[in-house]
Formats: structure tokens, C-alpha cells, sequence
């Protein structure tokens, strides 16, 4: 589904190189997971495949379904079925909630060239899976993560992916800011809507959050490169000695 | 002295081809006295700093094409009194009949033949009083020449609102209308306006507000681009009365909205606001506020927000002033612009003068771009560039409608908002 291949990219504005050729193939159904320690590249992957400006792509691709996604404006990404899960989820005042999932899932309905939930419709969809997701009626109508707790803005970055059912997940560091709790219903929220057709990148600091999303493979990053995959077991390495025997390994 | 004298014949210049109509004879020849004293404003006073009044003082307007926005009237769904104008002309054809529960209604050019006696002691009263400590001579010129305008009474909660619709029928249209509105205690009216008026439009509005009474202000200066427009407000306040006022300003090529409250009663409350969205170089808003806490325990806020691209300029003076005694005053004042490019223009000019020791009072000013990180957020939930902007345009200018009271009012606001900024206005 999510095919990289030797991706490389500099801050536009301060003549750095983070990444170093990634390579990434998640095929579809999957949960990939990314663990790597602070600065390694995560976060910059996830804005480079949502679209953020400010970052220069150097060399190679980033494709979903085959389609290049490096060519495509954020909200064509989007509609194409990526959706990223913010680690820090931005606030709108001014924007209620409601008004801006209304105008999201039917933007991207209109560029695939679908009909528009009517009010009704729309909001019979919200309410029911805003209930699974402990999200109250009060939430929807306040401005966008205005006023929100940490938790409440996790909880509704995945509202939001439910809302917009993508193909392809991106969650970037979901599980910073959240008690036990809150990451176990983030965790629910997820893994209710893994299908068959639905992808997932898991980017975390903590092997806790896998507990709860099982991944199918965990891969290592280290200064703008993959460089170690394999299954559950790696993230359990990590937690318990860190990561420089890894680190040590590829040397 | 040269000032004075270039003021003095621009004033001397500007009357020589109007008439005095007649009614209110006393107040009209006493403005006529004002003007002659101040002259008209010049763009090195200190109040038109900002903002040129050459093309409001000269004496012919500049023409201005009309427009048509081609969809239904605003308000339309509001069960309302409509009394139209047509280039300051009023249409009774199209206008409702001046009646409704709990007002009394009567045309300012019928005023000569009737004595209606509460407008005889208001006509030209709050403009004079408003003339200290600054200057508004546009405002006097008004008094003793406006053609027509209406005279509301108020005198228990009016059935409906009133909403006083200016139509733009002649390209080269000089305008000045001049309404009264009094609010008699316990009474409530709210008061529509539509604009756009005339290729040049003064307008001067007196509203006095008695004890517990209610006066409701909502108005749209229209859609059309090239009018330019002077519009005074006037209001006198007495004990736990209320005043608000709110403008939506869009296009236009000049256009001052000045507003002088005096709050002369205890524990009254004054609200302005307003919201302006402007494009290219040829836009120029300036909104131009005085209030003055003159009792206790008095409320005002001033809420102005301004949208501004492609070389729009916004101007905003205002200025909270406390007098001696006014204990216990809460007066707030925000202004802010949204800058869509690096062209466009904001120019604040926020005043505080306070001679009580045990008040709450605070302004801010703001200038800034669209936020980025917002934008993308929406991008990445799919909503395209532009929809994105007008998205965020719409919530920066959300404080200042929330000013209005009437939800009805303000949703028919933020709709066409909405749609006029999808059809870039």
C-alpha cells in the first residue's frame, strides 16, 4: 500500500539533511510500527508523507497505491486515503469541531467525486462513534482541540481518522501526553478500525502502545535511515536496553 | 491659521450647492453655525490621520458603479418592517407601512409639517454633544442638510425589528440621511441596516436610550465596490440600559464608521463591534470609537476585526474614556487584523484616558498572518488551500459576530460570510 523507496530530505531552511534514504513497504492489512530515538527522523517522515511545507525532497519516492504522493498537495493526499495522526493535534479557535469534521469528510467525498453526507447523516455518524470513542456532545461543539486535554486530543485525532476512514494511518507519536488509560481507549479506537484495507505506520518512543496495537513489524530508525526491521520482539528489545546495542549492531 | 482657512473653504465650497430643507429649522441652522466654525476635517487633523476625507468633503461625489449581488436580500427570512431608500430617496411602493406594536415610526421629511416633539429635542442634540472633545464636522454638515432619514419612539418591546434598507440606483448619488431613535425606559427595538446607499453616503444615527431600555444595531454596508461612506453613530445611555452595535463591512472603497457613546447612567453596558473584509489597494476602512464612562459600574467592550488583502488598509481608532467618578467600570477594547499577504495595511490607533482609580480597563491590537500550522492541519484533513483560508478567515472574524444578540441575525451573517468569501466576495 505505503511504498518508500531511498527517501531523502532536507530542512528547507537550515541546509540539513534528515532523512538518508528510507526504504518502507507496508503492504495492505498491515500495522507497521517505527521506534527510533529523538531526532532519528520519525516525525519528519510523517510531515514529508502528509505534505508539510518546509521541508526539500532530495531523492526518491513515496507512493500509495502507486500513486506519487510527493506530487500531490496535502489535501489531495488526504483524499487519496493518507491520514496522519498528529502528535500535536493544532487548535482552531473559532472552528467548531463539528463544523470542521462536516467540511473535511466532505471535501475529500467531493474530490473523489462522491455525494455529500447530508447534516443528518453526517451527524447520526459522528455521534455514534464519538460515543465508542468516550468523545461527549459538549467536545463536538467546542472549537477544534480548544481547551482540550491531552487525552481529549488523542481521542479526537482518532475520531477524526474514523470519521475519514483512510487506507493508509499514519499515527505519530500517539501515545505521548496519555495516562494508561487514555492510551488503552486510543489503542481500542485503532485497532477497531484495522481491516483487510487499512494500513497502519505506528511511529512511538514506548513499547507499551504496542501492547495494545499489535504491530506485524517494527522497524528501527537511526539518523534518517531504517536500519534494523523485525517483528514484536524488537520494540521488547528496545524497552529493555535501549537502543544502542542496536545501534552498535549496524555500525 | 492656514489649516483653518483651507478647512473654512472646503466647508465654504461644499455648502454652496445645497439647500436647507426644512423641519427641525433650529437644529438645521445651529449645525450650519458648527460647520462654519470647525470647517470640514482635512487629513492633517489628527483624527483623519489615517484616513483621507478628501473624497467625503469635496463637493461632488466620485461616481460609483452599482452592483448587483444578485441574491436574496439580507435578512430576508426575518419577519421585519422594511423602509426603503433609493439613493436617499425613501420608496414608499416598496416600503411597509411605519407601523408596528410598540414604536412609533415617522419619516425625518415629514418632520416639517407634524411637531413631533421627542425628535425636536433630539434632532442634531447627541451630534452636538458629540462634538467634544473631538471634532466630527461631517457629522454637522449632516444635521443641518440631511433630506430624509426616519424618527423611531420606542416605547414598550417592539414587535419586530426595523430594518432601513438603502438602495443604489444612480452612479453619481451624494447622500445624507439622518435618523433619530429614542428608547423610552423598559423599551426594546432593534434596528436593521443594509446598505450600499449611494456612490457617497453620510449618514448620522442619534440614539438615546433610557432607563432599561434596549436598542439593537445590526448592520451590512452592502456589497458594491466603489461607494464611499461616512456614517456617524450617536447614542446617550442612561441607568442598566443597554446599546449594541454591530457592522459588517465588506468592499467599499472608503468607508468611516465612527461610533461615540456617552454611558451617562449606572450599571449601563455598550457593546461595538464589527467585522470588515477588504480587497485591493483601492479599500480603505476605518472605524473611529469613543466611549465615554460617565456613571458607575458601566460595561463596554469594542470588539473590531478586520480582513485585509492584496493592499486593503483598515484603520481603527478607539478610545475608552473614563471620567472622574466613573467607579467601578469594566471597559474592554480588542482590534485586530488578519493579513492575508505583505500589502496589506492595519492601522491601530487604540486610546485609553482615565481619570477614576478603581476601574478595569484593557485594549489589545493585533496584526498577523493566516496561522500555518492550522492551514495544514486542515489540508491534511482534506479541505483544499483556499476553502481552508476561508474556513480560518470566517473563525478570526467569529468573536466579533458573536457580539450580536440575535442568533437569527448573526447566522444570516456568517451565512453569507461564508458564501461571499467562496465567490472571493
Amino acid at each position: 500500500m505505503l511504498a518508500i523507496k531511498g527517501l531523502m530530505a532536507d530542512l528547507q531552511d537550515e541546509d540539513k539533511t534528515i532523512l538518508k534514504g528510507v526504504d518502507l513497504d507496508i503492504p495492505a492489512g498491515k500495522v507497521h510500527a517505527i521506534m527510533g530515538p529523538n531526532g532519528s527522523g520519525k516525525s519528519t517522515l510523517s510531515y514529508i508523507l502528509s505534505g508539510k511545507d518546509g521541508y526539500e525532497v532530495t531523492g526518491g519516492s513515496a507512493t500509495l497505491d502507486g500513486v506519487d504522493l510527493l506530487d500531490m498537495e496535502p489535501e489531495e493526499r488526504a483524499a487519496a486515503g493518507l491520514f496522519l495522526a498528529f502528535q500535536y493535534p493544532v487548535e482552531i479557535p473559532g472552528v467548531g469541531n463539528m463544523t470542521f469534521l462536516r467540511t473535511a469528510v466532505n471535501a475529500q467525498r467531493k474530490a473523489r467525486g462522491e455525494d455529500e453526507l447530508s447534516a443528518g447523516d453526517f451527524l447520526k455518524i459522528v455521534r455514534a462513534k464519538a460515543k465508542t470513542l468516550k468523545i461527549d456532545a459538549d467536545m463536538l461543539k467546542r472549537p477544534v482541540n480548544v481547551g482540550f486535554s491531552g487525552g481529549e486530543k488523542k481521542r479526537n485525532e482518532i475520531l477524526q481518522m474514523a470519521m475519514l476512514e483512510p487506507k493508509m494511518c499514519i499515527l505519530d507519536e500517539t501515545d505521548s501526553g496519555l495516562d494508561v488509560d487514555a492510551m488503552k481507549l486510543v489503542a481500542e479506537g485503532v485497532n477497531a478500525l484495522r481491516s483487510e484495507g487499512r494500513s497502519f505506520l505506528v511511529i512511538t518512543h514506548y513499547q507499551r502502545l504496542l501492547d495494545h496495537i499489535q504491530p506485524d513489524v517494527v522497524h528501527i530508525m537511526a539518523d534518517g535511515r531504517i536500519i534494523k526491521s523485525g517483528g514484536p520482539e524488537l520494540a521488547l528489545e528496545v524497552e529493555n536496553n535501549g537502543y544502542a546495542d542496536i545501534l552498535a549492531e549496524v555500525a | 491659521m492656514a489649516l483653518a482657512k483651507l478647512k473654512a473653504d472646503a466647508a465654504e465650497a461644499r455648502m454652496a450647492g445645497l439647500t436647507l430643507p426644512s423641519g427641525f429649522d433650529g437644529a438645521r441652522k445651529d449645525a450650519l453655525g458648527r460647520v462654519a466654525a470647525m470647517g470640514l476635517p482635512s487629513k492633517r487633523d489628527e483624527y483623519w490621520k489615517y484616513t483621507d476625507p478628501t473624497s467625503l468633503t469635496q463637493p461632488e461625489p466620485i461616481a460609483a458603479a452599482l452592483f448587483d449581488a444578485q441574491e436574496t436580500p439580507l435578512f430576508g427570512a426575518v419577519d421585519r418592517v422594511k423602509i426603503v431608500f433609493v439613493d436617499g430617496v425613501f420608496d414608499a411602493d416598496a416600503s411597509d407601512d411605519l407601523a408596528c406594536e410598540g414604536i412609533e415610526i415617522a419619516r425625518l421629511a415629514d418632520a416639517a409639517g407634524a411637531d413631533i416633539h421627542w425628535a425636536s429635542e433630539l434632532y442634531g442634540t447627541l451630534e452636538t454633544r458629540g462634538q467634544s472633545p473631538v471634532e466630527r464636522p461631517l457629522a454637522a454638515l449632516n444635521t443641518a442638510f440631511a433630506q430624509d432619514g426616519i424618527l423611531i419612539r420606542a416605547t414598550g418591546k417592539a414587535a419586530k425589528p426595523i430594518n432601513l434598507i438603502y438602495l443604489h440606483g444612480d452612479t453619481g448619488s451624494d447622500v445624507m440621511l439622518h435618523s433619530v431613535v429614542k428608547v423610552e425606559a423598559g423599551a426594546e427595538v432593534t434596528l436593521l441596516e443594509t446598505g450600499p446607499a449611494a456612490a457617497r453616503l453620510n449618514s448620522v444615527l442619534e440614539v438615546e436610550v433610557a432607563t432599561g431600555g434596549a436598542f439593537h444595531h445590526v448592520r451590512s454596508q452592502g456589497r458594491d465596490h466603489e461607494r464611499r461612506a461616512v456614517t456617524h453613530c450617536f447614542a446617550r445611555i442612561a441607568d442598566e440600559s443597554l446599546f449594541k452595535s454591530f457592522t459588517l463591512t465588506v468592499n467599499g472603497q472608503l468607508t468611516r464608521n465612527e461610533c461615540i457613546i456617552e454611558m451617562l447612567g449606572d450599571d449601563a453596558v455598550a457593546h461595538v463591534a464589527g467585522a470588515c473584509v477588504g480587497d485591493g489597494t483601492a479599500f480603505h476602512h476605518d472605524d473611529t470609537v469613543f466611549i465615554t464612562h460617565d456613571a458607575l459600574n458601566g460595561e463596554s467592550r469594542q470588539v473590531f476585526k478586520k480582513v485585509l488583502r492584496n493592499g486593503a488598509v483598515g484603520v481603527f481608532q478607539g478610545k475608552i474614556l473614563v471620567k472622574e467618578g466613573a467607579q467601578k467600570t469594566d471597559g474592554y477594547q480588542i482590534s485586530q487584523s488578519l493579513l492575508l499577504d505583505g500589502d496589506s495595511q492595519f492601522l491601530a490607533k487604540p486610546e485609553l484616558e482615565i481619570y477614576a482609580d478603581d476601574v478595569a480597563c484593557s485594549h489589545g491590537s493585533t496584526s498577523g498572518a493566516i496561522d500555518e500550522d492550522a492551514l495544514f492541519y486542515l489540508q491534511s484533513r482534506g479541505v483544499p488551500l483556499q476553502a481552508a483560508t476561508d474556513l480560518l478567515t470566517l473563525a478570526f472574524l467569529a468573536e466579533s459576530l458573536d457580539e450580536i444578540a440575535d442568533e437569527t441575525l448573526a447566522d444570516d451573517l456568517r451565512d453569507r460570510l461564508e458564501s461571499w468569501l467562496a465567490r472571493r466576495t
